[in-house]
Parts: structure tokens; sequence; C-alpha cells
């Protein structure tokens, strides 16, 4: 049944319905919502949790790791400076290869100091072993934590899992969402089994230090287990599909991309009003698609390659800045190196960081760009500030 | 030690001879029993007793970060507790990762009320990279970031008194105890982990290698600490200190002379001046702590 509902509150009824043993905190606009609901939920009885009011995104990150170890499903939601906070703890976690599930409500990264969207703060994170999935409306962010929490425990992923949403665009607006029953999510995502767990009768040690003879080989692992998060991924979100009858069994979506020249290639909620783009243009007698990229770690390089191979032209619209990157964005260089040399012409344009609002013609203007083959830059910038 | 006791750390880590800390995981291990999840801090005691694929540990146990025991113990309980399991808690540190780097973590744990027992192993400086000061080091130590030299008489600041600071949290059971004096070490460990609520206990675990002494002493070093009254042995119950082992003190030097921390003080002149403002603090220490033997009064 739909219900119309803030995007935090239906990240908060995935959680609760994911049945996560302990919850780990601290809050951090815009992320608190999420946590606040949970907060409720366990005061009312209807979150059966441990929930731990931490003092520090470092410490919410460290207990849940700690919880993972001893054998429970653990949740843990942040943004930005608090993500930035735990960094640590989130090489950690993949290093110890512990299934946490975290919800990012993507926000800028200071200096200055700014609470609104963009996804500097999960991007900076994507070499740290952690799946990324990004969200493009309440629904899908929503859905996308049955689909972490069930590839994360697969045992031939084991990896923790990022579940992204847009900072105030997703967090705080309301939508038509459609929550399912427990029974149907129990039955999607049964009880966590732990690999391995701390445990006094069988006592084993976890977090040991590894010399050069050693180390390699855990980092070659860790990769090795992303790559299997693909297939991983496809399957749940396969069998998600049969379930729940919304479709995320492949890691990229395109939207009137078939017969396409151009390409606009984004993540997140952006996505959104790129399709509204797309379909001015298509009225317009123009053929541009969007290829929106549900995954970004693991990066899923032969579908955005396969998605792409009719295009001749992509602009990458990236909500984050790689400094001192030609490609200037994180997204780009991925889509670069995916579509090969042989393939369409892939530009990255920088714009809507730190919240600044990105418009139908904004995305028109990127059709444009790419089309007459300009360079990677910056859309958006207020020249008169430089 | 009745030597009954199973051991829970092994022989076989990478220790230094005469490593105190490693005689404190025997004993903290010794005395936690087999129903027991050890957390670990990085450090000394984490490197040389699990070099992948060896450990040096009989219970479980599990180190994520310099800094983060103190949390993850919190989740480790947490989940016990959800899972209404047994097992004990119990976090061994270092004093860097206690006294400096971990206390926001430290500080979480107290004020929430886990039931953890929280140990610091306290050799009194980062001696896993070298011997750095940390706010552990005694004053006037000679460290590596604490040399003493032409300007200075080395480690400049006294010691941080982190038991006050977690009995100010409301911690109901807060003690300071030294592998020299096992069985009450063991005793105190026992009686952290029977009471409920965050439990710390500091024990002083002399290092051979970072303080410049044989480590066939490490045992007579412990004793002349406690002698000298810089280092005192006490309990404090709700906050209020229930009992502190009195010792019939003797003057800092003999102490101070047995390592090289401290041989600046002697050498190429004693340093009467600095010897003196050391014997303050094992002065003040006494006072506070009620620690000196009166001589019965024959009169």
């Amino acid at each position: 049944m739909l219900q119309i509902m803030e995007g935090s509150h239906a990240v908060a009824e995935a959680v609760r319905l994911s049945r996560p043993e302990v919850v780990s905190a601290y809050p951090i606009t815009p992320q608190t919502h999420i946590v606040e609901r949970l907060a409720e939920m366990v005061a009312d009885g209807d979150l059966d949790a441990e929930y731990i009011c931490v003092e520090s995104e470092f410490s919410a990150l460290s207990s849940c790791l700690g919880a993972a170890c001893a054998g429970s499903r653990v949740y843990s939601a942040t943004t930005s400076q608090g993500l930035a906070f735990m960094a640590e703890v989130v090489f950690n976690v993949a290093g110890m290869r512990q299934p946490v599930v975290m919800t990012i409500a993507n926000r800028a990264l200071g200096a200055p100091l700014n609470i609104w969207n963009d996804h500097q703060d999960s991007l900076f994170l994507r070499d740290s072993g952690w799946m990324q999935l990004y969200a493009e409306d309440a629904q899908e962010s929503m859905d996308l934590h049955f689909l972490a929490y069930k590839a994360a425990e697969n045992y031939d992923v084991l990896l923790p899992a990022m579940v992204c949403f847009d900072g105030f665009i997703l967090t705080h607006t309301y939508e038509p969402v459609d929550i399912p029953t427990q029974e149907e999510v129990d039955s999607f995502l049964p009880a966590f089994k732990p690999y391995q767990r701390l445990d006094a009768k069988d006592p084993i040690s976890f977090g040991m230090y590894a010399t050069p003879d050693y180390y390699q080989e855990f980092r070659y692992e860790i990769h090795a287990a992303m790559i299997k998060a693909k297939k991983v991924l496809r399957e749940v979100g396969q069998e998600f599909s049969e379930t729940f009858g919304r479709d995320y069994s492949e890691l990229v979506e395109g939207y009137r991309l078939d017969d396409a020249d151009t390409a606009i290639v984004a993540i997140g909620s952006v996505c959104g009003t790129i399709k509204d783009a797309v379909d001015e243009m298509r009225e317009a007698g123009r053929k541009v698609g969007l290829l929106k990229i549900r995954s970004f770690r693991p990066f899923p390089y032969e579908d955005v390659r396969v998605a792409l191979s009719g295009v001749s032209k992509v602009a990458v619209l990236e909500k984050n800045i790689s400094i001192g990157s030609r490609m200037l964005g994180a997204v780009g260089l991925e889509v670069k190196d995916a579509v090969g040399k042989q393939g369409a012409d892939v530009y990255s344009y920088v714009g809507g960081l730190g919240g600044r609002d990105i418009r139908r013609k904004d995305i028109h203007k990127l059709a444009d760009w790419a089309e007459q083959g300009r360079n990677d830059c910056f859309f958006g910038l207020r020249e008169e500030l430089l | 030690m009745t030597g009954e006791e199973t051991e829970y750390f092994d022989a076989g880590h990478r220790a230094c001879g005469g490593c105190g800390p490693a005689l404190a995981a025997r004993l903290i291990t010794k005395a936690a029993g087999e129903d027991t999840i050890v957390v670990a801090s990085t450090g000394c005691m984490e490197v040389f007793s699990t070099p992948y694929p060896e450990t040096a540990w009989k219970t479980p146990w599990v180190h994520s970060l310099f800094q983060n025991a103190a949390a993850v113990a919190s989740g480790v309980e947490a989940s016990l507790k959800k899972q209404g399991r047994s097992e004990k808690v119990v976090v061994i540190a270092g004093d860097g990762a206690t006294f400096d780097i971990g206390i926001l973590c430290i500080s979480g744990l107290f004020e929430r009320g886990h039931d953890v027992t929280y140990i610091c192993y306290d050799n009194e400086a980062y001696m896993n990279t070298g011997i750095q000061r940390s706010g552990a080091t005694p004053y006037d130590a000679d460290t590596t970031t604490s040399p003493a030299g032409k300007l200075s008489t080395g480690n400049q600041r006294p010691k941080k008194d982190i038991p006050a600071i977690l009995a100010a949290h409301g911690s109901p059971y807060v003690a300071t105890a030294s592998v020299a004096y096992p069985t009450d070490l063991m005793k105190k460990v026992k009686k952290a982990i029977e009471t409920k609520g965050p439990c710390y206990i500091q024990v002083h675990t002399p290092c051979c290698t970072g303080w410049g002494f044989d480590g066939a002493k490490t045992m007579e070093i412990g004793k002349m600490a406690v002698n000298s009254g810089l280092w005192v042995n006490f309990e404090m119950e709700d906050g209020v200190v229930t009992k502190a082992k009195k010792v019939k003190r003797e003057p800092v030097d003999a102490y101070l002379k047995a390592q090289k921390r401290f041989r600046h003080l002697y050498r190429p002149a004693e340093n009467t001046e600095e010897i003196a403002k050391i014997q303050a603090i094992a002065d003040k220490n006494a006072e506070k702590y009620g620690i000196d033997i009166k001589m019965p009064n024959k009169n």
C-alpha cells in the first residue's frame, strides 16, 4: 500500500523491517530524521534493537563493527563531516569483512561549512572497500537497504554497504512509498547468520596485524569480493523484483537510451530531473537519453560500456570534484574508462555542489555542451564571484 | 595465584623477555576466565600477540584501531546483551590508547554505562612506536619526544589522573594495580568483571626496553615504584577511595636510579632540585591516599 512519507522515514521503515539487533548513530544534518525515527521505534517497541547513543560518528561505526563481530546485524547512518570523521573505521570495517549497512544522506564537505547536498562525502571513500548504492527517489532509498543487507551478508561478498541518498532533496521531501510487510521482508532477508563471530565457545582472533608477507593478499581478496558483488547484487535485485515487483536486477538503468546519440550519465536524485529534461529534448526531436548508475562500487563497467555503446557523446553530471584531476569528477573517470578509447567522447561537467539547484535547463545545456565537444568543466558557476 | 586456573594468554608471543604488559595479559585473562571477550587497541601488546596467522589469545579477541577499543567494546556488549549471551567484555589497551587518543571513546563508554571492564596496561609511554611520551609518562622521564637535554630535564608534565576522570563519570569501580603484585591484580580484575557497569583498572606494567632496566628485574622495578609512592595501588568504589596499599615508603632515589629514563637526573651531577620535585609527587600521593605505615609511637 502506498503511503506518503518523508524520505528519511522511508529509510527508517526499511531499517525497521531489516531487523538490525544493534543501531548506533550520532546526529548530523540531514541524517537526523532517520535516527530520530528509529529511536522512536525503539522507544515504542516497534523495533527490537539495542540503540547506542554514541558520542561521535567515530564511535558509531566502531560500535557497529564490534556488534557485527559479536554476531549482530547492525545499522548506522551519517553524512559529510560525520563520514569523514569515521573514515579510519570505514576502511577497517571493510578490511575486517563485516557486513555493516550504513545510510549516507549525501552532503557537501567543508570548508566552507555547508549542510546541503552533493556527493563528495561518499565518493571520497570510493576506495574503502564498501559497496556504494545511489538512490533516485524515496522508494529506491528504501528498497536499496534490503538489497544492501542481502548482498553484504552473502558469504561470497562479506563487505559493508553504503546506501546513499541525497540530503534534503530526498531526506526531507515527501513521496508516495510502497512499504512491504514484515513477512515479505523476512522471506527476502532472513535472520543474520554471521560467517564468524566472537564466541567464548569457539575463540578466534579478529583484526590481527599482517606483515608484508600477508597484507597484499587481504587487499586482493577484498577487491575480488567486490567484483563478485556485481553478480550478487544483480541476483538479489532479480529476486527482489520477483518478490516486490520493482526491478533492481541491473546495476545501471537506461532511460530512453536505446536509440540515443547523446547520453547524460548521473547518480542520485538528479536522475529524476534529467528524465524530465530528456523527455523535453525528445519532444524537440533530439536523441538524448539518461544512464543512471545505481551501483558506483562495485562499478559495473561492462554494463556501462554496453549501455553507452550506441551513443557518440556522453555528458557526466558530477556532483563532486576530484580536485586536480583532468576529468574533474570521480564518476566521469570511471565512465570514460568503461567506454574505452573506441567508444563515445566522455565529458565531466561539475555542478550542483553544496546544494546548488540543478534545473532542467542545466541538463539541456550539458547535452548541448557534450554535442559541441566542450571539455570537462564546471557548470552553473557564478562568474561574478570569482 | 592458585595455579589451578587455565592459561588464556599463550606462550610463543613476541614480547621482549621480562615484558610487563605480556605478564599483565596473562594475569588478566587468567583472572577473567574462559567466558570473556577481549577487545584490544593497537599497540605493543596487539602487535606482539597477533602477527597473522599466529595468535597468543585463547579467548575470543578483537582489535580494530588504536583509539576505538572502548567503542568496539560498547558494540560487542550491546550485541551480547541483545543475544542474551553471558560472555564478559574486557578491554585491554595501552596508556597512549587510553590517556590520549582514545579518551573520547572511553568517555562515551563510561557515560553510557556499558557493562565493560576497561583495563589500561600502563607502561608510561608510546612503546610500540619507539618510546615517545604520552599523557601517562611521569614527570622528568626521558623519552624520544621528551628527551633530556641542555634545556630540559625530560617530560615536563605530571601524569594525567585518568582514574579520577573515570570515577567522575560515575564508574562504580576504579582501581590501580601492578604486575608486581599479581594476586592483587587478579583479585581486582575479578571484582571489576563482577561489578555491573563500566569499571576501570590501570595496571602498572614496567617496560624494560622503554624504561631501561634488565628484563629480569620487572617485578623488582614494579615493587620499587609502589614502595616509592610514585605508584599507588588503590580502589575507588562509587568515586570514593576505599582501599590503598600501605607501604613503608622509601625515597624515590632507588626507583629512579634503577632506570635509564631517569639517569640524566644523576649524570653528570645529581640534580637534587629535580629529584626533590619527584619526591614531592610521591609525598603528595602518600598523603592523598594515606599509604604511609605510621611507626608506633613508643611514648
